[in-house]
């Protein structure tokens, strides 16, 4: 799987399950939590999509809005963890 | 220990010596860095240094101090370093990067000015721009921490049972806030009460994540451990949202027994945490989670037991508690070391007849209620129609509450009584059967999202002034959701039908401002944005946005 792949399973996860919404034109540096498209629970749910969909562990200390608040940011985290 | 004080100041980790519990007073909690322990004489030093700061900036018995920190230790420290000098400390919510820090200043502004704060105290980062707004002192977190410069504290102001201990303040969104003014005498009745209930004792240790400024985080995951002089082991709200193993990696470490959780949280913790991070954790030394705050769902215990049984969650250790800032806390809780009682009713009686009728389980139309269980000593209750008659057995009606755990009134809102005939009348919507309270919605529009109280007003006024959407033509209002647990929030606006159709990227823009501004000005997200046309919204014949039947209409579009 390529980053942009990657990163077209997250746009339609966070658009479908976390922000409700299939239609919304998510953008790659749009600011999601910050923005409130989604709630802080969001994190965790991302952290147990990501290990179930790319099987890549993001420890507790990186799921943090500082880290994963725009799709670029968890697309190269997921990128990063299945280079490992 | 607790029956014996005459006051809040002669709390158990204060002692060295009295107290149920051992050394430790508090282990606080973080993601990424090693836990903070507190012994009771360090937990007494910290008080006792905030205590002389606070004497020194001349804060006087009855003064009301705010404590509007990050949630941490510094703010616990100060609220009993207020109590200590007789003035009367509330919490409150701090300001976080997601909110609007505009709309968060009017509100300290208003709050300053109604209830004649007389200090705030809050984060170093924090206090310039607030000691700008408001016409009080704001001090920041380097002031507090000089204690040891100041001399030594002594302990001399001994208030009486009926003087205010500290105010709660209701969870509301926007707008006016009420400060709940509670004794020190109905508080020690609440504590006294509801620990015999769930038989609190020296082996006991409370585990919390819970926010400080709601009730059941002030109460149950601060007072009631620190005051019996039980260990608390406690954690931020925001961290343990992000990272829900926390709680169980507390419950393990420190062989936790007390847990209070709203019902969101069992589902959050069933569905997102990672059997990698609970991987050697252990809940056996639990005897019970408390399930309190928002209407309790027997799906979400069930999800909870069948996620950590393997670890040693066991139904008995799930209990239910119908809890209010008015009654300082608990109003009833189910018996611990039992499973908790379900009631299987015919949801159509219920609903149309307000008859809570037993039927089979299973049988098509059944629905299943879970038991709040009885009242705590010191508190009745009584279910009313809506003359405020009492009702029969199994009928739907007012929940009103009497106990000897009351609030003294609404902080310096005369105009406010709380009261009906020495009643408090809830505004929960209730039946009693065989001495249990079932709790079954609300009277008013009130949403319950993640154990907080919203206003679907507030956040209608909020959307209305996001450019692109009709003035006046917007309705919030809340759909239960089985997969959170809760009630989530459902915006509905109307918009010019030509952005529904080609406009797409003005579409978006509404949609991502109504989302901002929601989560900027409010302290919750909207789960659902839906655009639609004019003359979509349903109106009552008097004009009114009629919430109810918008909400029908939104759910059979969704289908």
């Amino acid at each position: 799987m390529d980053e942009q792949e990657v990163k077209e399973k997250l746009r339609r996860f966070i658009t479908a399950e976390l922000i409700r919404d299939e239609s919304y034109e998510l953008e790659d540096d749009e600011g999601i939590i910050t923005g409130g498209l989604m709630d802080s629970f969001a994190l965790a749910e991302l952290g147990v999509y990501v290990e179930d969909e790319f099987g890549v562990y993001i420890p507790d200390p990186d799921l943090t809005v500082d880290k994963m608040n725009t799709l670029n940011q968890m697309t190269a985290r997921v990128m990063a963890g299945r280079g490992m | 220990m607790i029956e014996k004080s005459r006051s809040l100041l002669q709390a158990g980790a204060l002692q060295t010596d009295g107290g149920l519990g051992g050394w430790l007073a508090i282990a606080y909690l973080e993601t990424g860095r090693p836990d903070i322990y507190l012994s009771r004489s360090e937990f007494r030093a910290k008080v006792y240094q905030y205590a002389a700061v606070l004497q020194q900036l001349a804060v006087k018995p009855g003064d009301l101090v705010v404590i509007a920190h990050t949630q941490n230790l510094e703010s616990i420290f100060a609220f009993w370093g207020a109590m200590l000098v007789g003035a009367v400390p509330s919490m409150f919510p701090t300001l976080t990067e997601k909110l609007d820090a505009a709309v968060y200043l009017d509100n300290m502004e208003e709050l300053v000015e109604l209830s004649r704060v007389r200090l705030i105290l809050t984060t170093n980062d924090f206090a310039p721009l607030l000691a700008e707004r408001v016409p009080c002192r704001v001090v920041g977190s380097a002031v507090l921490q000089q204690g040891d410069l100041v001399g030594e504290f002594v302990p001399v102001y001994t208030p009486t049972g009926e003087e205010i201990a500290f105010l709660q303040h209701s969870s509301g969104t926007t707008g006016l806030q009420k400060g709940v003014a509670l004794s020190h005498r109905a508080v020690l009745n609440q504590l006294t009460s509801y620990s015999e209930v769930i038989g609190l004792n020296g082996r006991d240790v409370v585990v919390s994540w819970l926010p400080l400024y709601h009730d059941m985080g002030l109460i149950a995951g601060f007072l009631l451990p620190l005051v019996a002089g039980i260990p608390l082991v406690l954690m931020s709200p925001f961290d343990w949202v992000r990272h829900p193993a926390l709680l169980f990696r507390g419950i393990d470490s420190y062989r936790g027994t007390l847990c209070w959780l709203p019902n969101f949280a069992y589902n959050h913790s069933a569905r997102r945490i990672r059997e990698r991070d609970l991987a050697g954790l252990s809940a056996e030394s639990m005897r019970l989670f408390i399930n309190c705050s928002e209407p309790v769902r027997a799906e979400s215990h069930e999800m909870f037991l069948e996620r950590f049984g393997a670890i040693g969650v066991q139904r008995e250790m799930l209990g239910v508690s119908y809890a209010m800032a008015e009654n300082t806390f608990a109003v009833t809780q189910t018996e611990p070391g039992w499973p908790v009682r379900l009631d299987v009713v015919d949801q159509a009686a219920l609903e149309e007849l307000g008859e809570a009728v037993l039927v089979e389980e299973g049988r098509v139309g059944a629905v299943v209620k879970v038991s709040c269980g009885r009242p705590i000593p010191g508190t009745e209750i009584r279910i009313v129609n809506n003359v405020g008659e009492p009702v029969a057995e199994r009928q739907v009606g007012e929940v009103a509450v009497r106990s000897n755990c009351m609030l003294s009134g609404y902080y310096k809102r005369p105009d406010l009584q709380p009261f009906q005939d020495g009643w408090y009348l809830t505004g929960d919507r209730g039946y009693l059967a065989a001495g249990e309270l079932f709790v079954i919605g609300r009277s008013k529009d009130l949403i319950i999202n993640a154990g907080k109280n919203i206003y679907p007003q507030d956040i209608e006024a909020i959307v209305n002034e996001v450019p692109g959407v009709h003035a006046g033509r917007v309705v919030v209002f809340g759909v239960p959701d089985e997969r959170e647990g809760t009630e989530l929030i459902v915006v509905v606006a109307e918009v010019e039908a030509n952005i529904l159709g080609v406009d797409t990227a003005e579409r978006k823009e509404i949609n991502r401002r109504i989302r901002q501004e929601v989560a900027r000005r409010s302290m919750v997200s909207a789960a659902y944005v839906t655009l639609v046309e004019p003359r979509w919204l349903l109106k009552t014949s008097s004009g009114k946005i009629a919430r109810g039947a918008n909400r029908e209409k939104w759910l059979e579009s969704k289908e």
